[in-house]
């Protein structure tokens, strides 16, 4: 073997250089990756959320109830975005996830508050994601006190000692002991779904295409509609063994309560997974090869992952970053998942999620079925 | 002779700016086996490709089995075996998996009978279950040909069948292809190979996306009128010397012999006598060959 020749290695380095840039995709992947991270990491994600949708039911509005409540919203945690007539309607907001916190002012609130009567002050929290909610509650009852102090002047100056004039009661719903798994890994039946379905799909195509069997596929008397059919019911029985296992692991591994309708669940799980089937078949028709149906899907699960309230706090992201989780089928089927599971939704409250899934579906089809012609052409 | 297998007219067809296939004509008669030569890139597969409905042409018209080449694909597609020019069968799933898909995809009555009679005349009953991709290339080639073979088309396409296999199965292949034809098949093969073109009724040469000669091989060595002389243990400096004589349009050494051709005959003559005199070697008349008509045809034409 002869020396080190800088020659050779120029001649490697440039050759590699030009294949790089004529990898119009990968060469998209390397400066995208790194530009949607930053965005994605840099401006939508919040541990510490903010501005968190909330409710109250007011019973009789007076000076002290006001300045609670503007107190709660210079606090930054809470955003009082509805004022429900009754506490009805108020949980009913909270089931579907419309707001984090429900917020019950009784009637004779202020005046047992002069009297000293240390009034109650209840808070409902949709706890399902203990994360979202945790700050804001620790906040809360620092900001009670704070706020209430100077109503409690003069004369009344002995009243604001401690225990503090008003008993905060919390109620975490769904998820009382603000366990973590139980909005965790009901949410990894999604990402999995997700990742799996949309790979599996993009390849099984593209590997067609780069095999040069498709051609072979093409040339018999085969409709597009039985070539995608018959592509995809596979991975929907796959899809529904990877169900069964993270569900039976939910219950029996995780004790995540299982108080909603499995079959519903079952339902549900049908309409995101074709969902992301025809994100694959769409992608698979835009991919020239394997290595190209693999990035796209990375690049299609990277904000999925993020984005969709997986892993972090949804109502803690700015709106921008929410408008794009909501076109996210994964974003709905989160919901969808953790509703059932934890919420005992039914048809009727889960509908709002099942509908976005079939509208995307609708539209990615038909941007699939565009590209899938049965010429090569 | 009935209504022609193939007839088509003007078919055009362009990638991008690129165009491929340029206004070709063609009439293909049942039961004969049809040559389409031309250099790579002329467009050979594009052709095949819109004959059996695989790609739409942009213009021209016609009928291939009696269906319309525009809209009509479905219908062709049932009644034509296409074999690409890389295997393109399932490299893994099994022979006999392989066969069954091909004849369930055709819709045939019996599948299991006809993939059990396919393995039967192929001789490969008792590999059926190996997998495809580890055949050699001459029994891909076989295997192909079986399974495009198995929904008893009337036409079959054959893109370069033959590249990459040896000898004696090629001279196998084409047994099998002129049995075919002689029980009614019609066959269009594309190929490279001069010896293939030779075996074939009609040919028809293609260059730059134009037909550019149609007719028996015989024909076609008329049509071109090309001559040829050889000239015997050449000096190693003859051809340097003969490419520029007057008439001489080829000279291609085949080991020490050198082929000199030209479509001036006279001219040609005169040129390799003095020559022959002047070296002392000898020098004879002889059959162009399909090669060398090619060659001049190509010539004829020049670079796009």
């Amino acid at each position: 073997m002869n020396a080190f020749s800088w020659r050779r290695l120029w001649a490697v380095l440039a050759k590699e250089f030009i294949q790089m840039r004529r990898d119009r995709l990968t060469f998209a992947m390397m400066v995208g990756i790194p530009i949607v991270q930053l965005c994605l990491f840099g401006f939508a994600i919040n541990t510490d959320p903010k501005h968190l949708p909330t409710a109250v039911v007011v019973a009789e509005a007076d000076e002290h109830v006001r300045r609670l409540l503007s107190a709660m919203e210079e606090s930054d945690y809470f955003r009082i975005i509805a004022a429900p007539a009754s506490v009805e309607q108020g949980q009913a907001l909270l089931s579907a996830g419309e707001v984090l916190f429900l917020v019950r002012v009784p009637p004779d609130f202020g005046r047992e508050l002069v009297r000293g009567a240390r009034p109650a002050l209840l808070v409902e929290v949709d706890a399902t994601d203990p994360v979202a909610s945790g700050n804001a509650v620790a906040a809360l009852s620092n900001l009670l006190d704070q706020s209430l102090a100077t109503d409690l002047d003069g004369p009344l100056v002995g009243l604001a000692a401690r225990p503090g004039p008003v008993e905060l009661r919390i109620q975490r719903r769904y998820n009382p002991e603000g366990i973590t798994q139980f909005n965790i890994v009901p949410g990894l039946m999604g990402v999995v779904l997700t990742m799996t379905l949309i790979m599996m799909t993009g390849l099984a195509i593209a590997r067609e295409r780069e095999r040069g069997t498709m051609e072979n596929l093409l040339a018999m008397p085969v409709r597009p509609l039985e070539i995608m059919v018959g592509k995809l019911v596979p991975y929907i029985l796959v899809a529904y063994v990877q169900v069964t296992v993270i569900l039976a692991v939910s219950r029996f591994v995780f004790d995540v309560p299982v108080i909603g309708s499995v079959l519903l669940l079952l339902g549900c799980v049908l309409v995101f997974v074709i969902a992301n089937l025809s994100v694959g078949l769409l992608f698979s028709t835009l991919a020239r090869n394997q290595m190209q149906a693999m990035q796209m899907t990375f690049f299609f699960f990277l904000p999925s992952i993020l984005l969709s309230g997986f892993m972090f706090p949804f109502r803690g992201m700015p709106g921008w970053a929410q408008a794009i989780g909501e076109l996210l089928p994964l974003t709905h089927f989160l919901r969808i998942v953790r509703g059932i599971l934890l919420k005992a939704h039914g048809l009727a409250d889960v509908w709002p999620n099942v509908w976005p899934l079939l509208l995307f579906t609708l539209v990615v089809i038909a941007l699939g079925a565009k590209r899938f012609r049965r010429t090569l052409d | 002779m009935s209504v022609p297998v193939i007839a088509v007219q003007g078919l055009c067809k362009s990638f991008g700016s690129q165009r491929v296939v340029d206004g070709l004509d063609l009439t293909v008669e049942r039961g004969r086996i049809y040559g389409f030569l031309g250099p790579n890139g002329s467009g050979k597969t594009t052709s095949i490709r819109m004959l059996c409905g695989l790609l739409t042409p942009d213009a021209g018209s016609g009928t291939c089995l009696g269906f319309d080449v525009l809209t009509e694909s479905a219908a062709i597609k049932r009644r034509v075996g296409y074999m690409t020019q890389r295997f393109s069968w399932w490299e893994d799933l099994s022979i006999e998996e392989n066969l069954r898909f091909a004849a369930r995809m055709h819709d045939l009555r019996e599948p299991r009978r006809v993939v059990d009679q396919t393995l039967e005349r192929l001789g490969l009953s008792s590999r059926r279950r190996q997998l495809a991709g580890t055949l050699s290339g001459g029994w891909k080639q076989r295997l192909a040909l079986a399974a495009c073979l198995m929904h008893q088309p009337e036409l079959l396409l054959l893109d370069e069948p033959t590249a990459g296999v040896d000898p004696k199965a090629r001279r196998d292949f084409w047994s099998e292809i002129h049995a075919l034809a002689r029980e009614g098949l019609t066959v269009l093969v594309s190929t490279h190979y001069m010896d293939e073109a030779e075996r074939c009724h009609r040919l028809a040469y293609i260059a730059y996306g134009k037909l550019l000669a149609e007719g028996t091989p015989a024909e076609i060595l008329q049509t071109v009128g090309l001559s040829t002389w050889i000239i015997e243990a050449a000096p190693a400096s003859a051809a340097a010397e003969l490419k520029d004589r007057p008439g001489v349009e080829q000279v291609v050494p085949f080991g020490l012999r050198l082929h000199v051709s030209g479509a001036d005959a006279e001219t040609l003559a005169a040129s390799v006598s003095a020559y022959a005199e002047h070296h002392g070697v000898v020098a004879a008349r002889a059959e162009s060959s399909l090669e060398d008509a090619f060659i001049a045809l190509m010539r004829g034409r020049g670079s796009p």
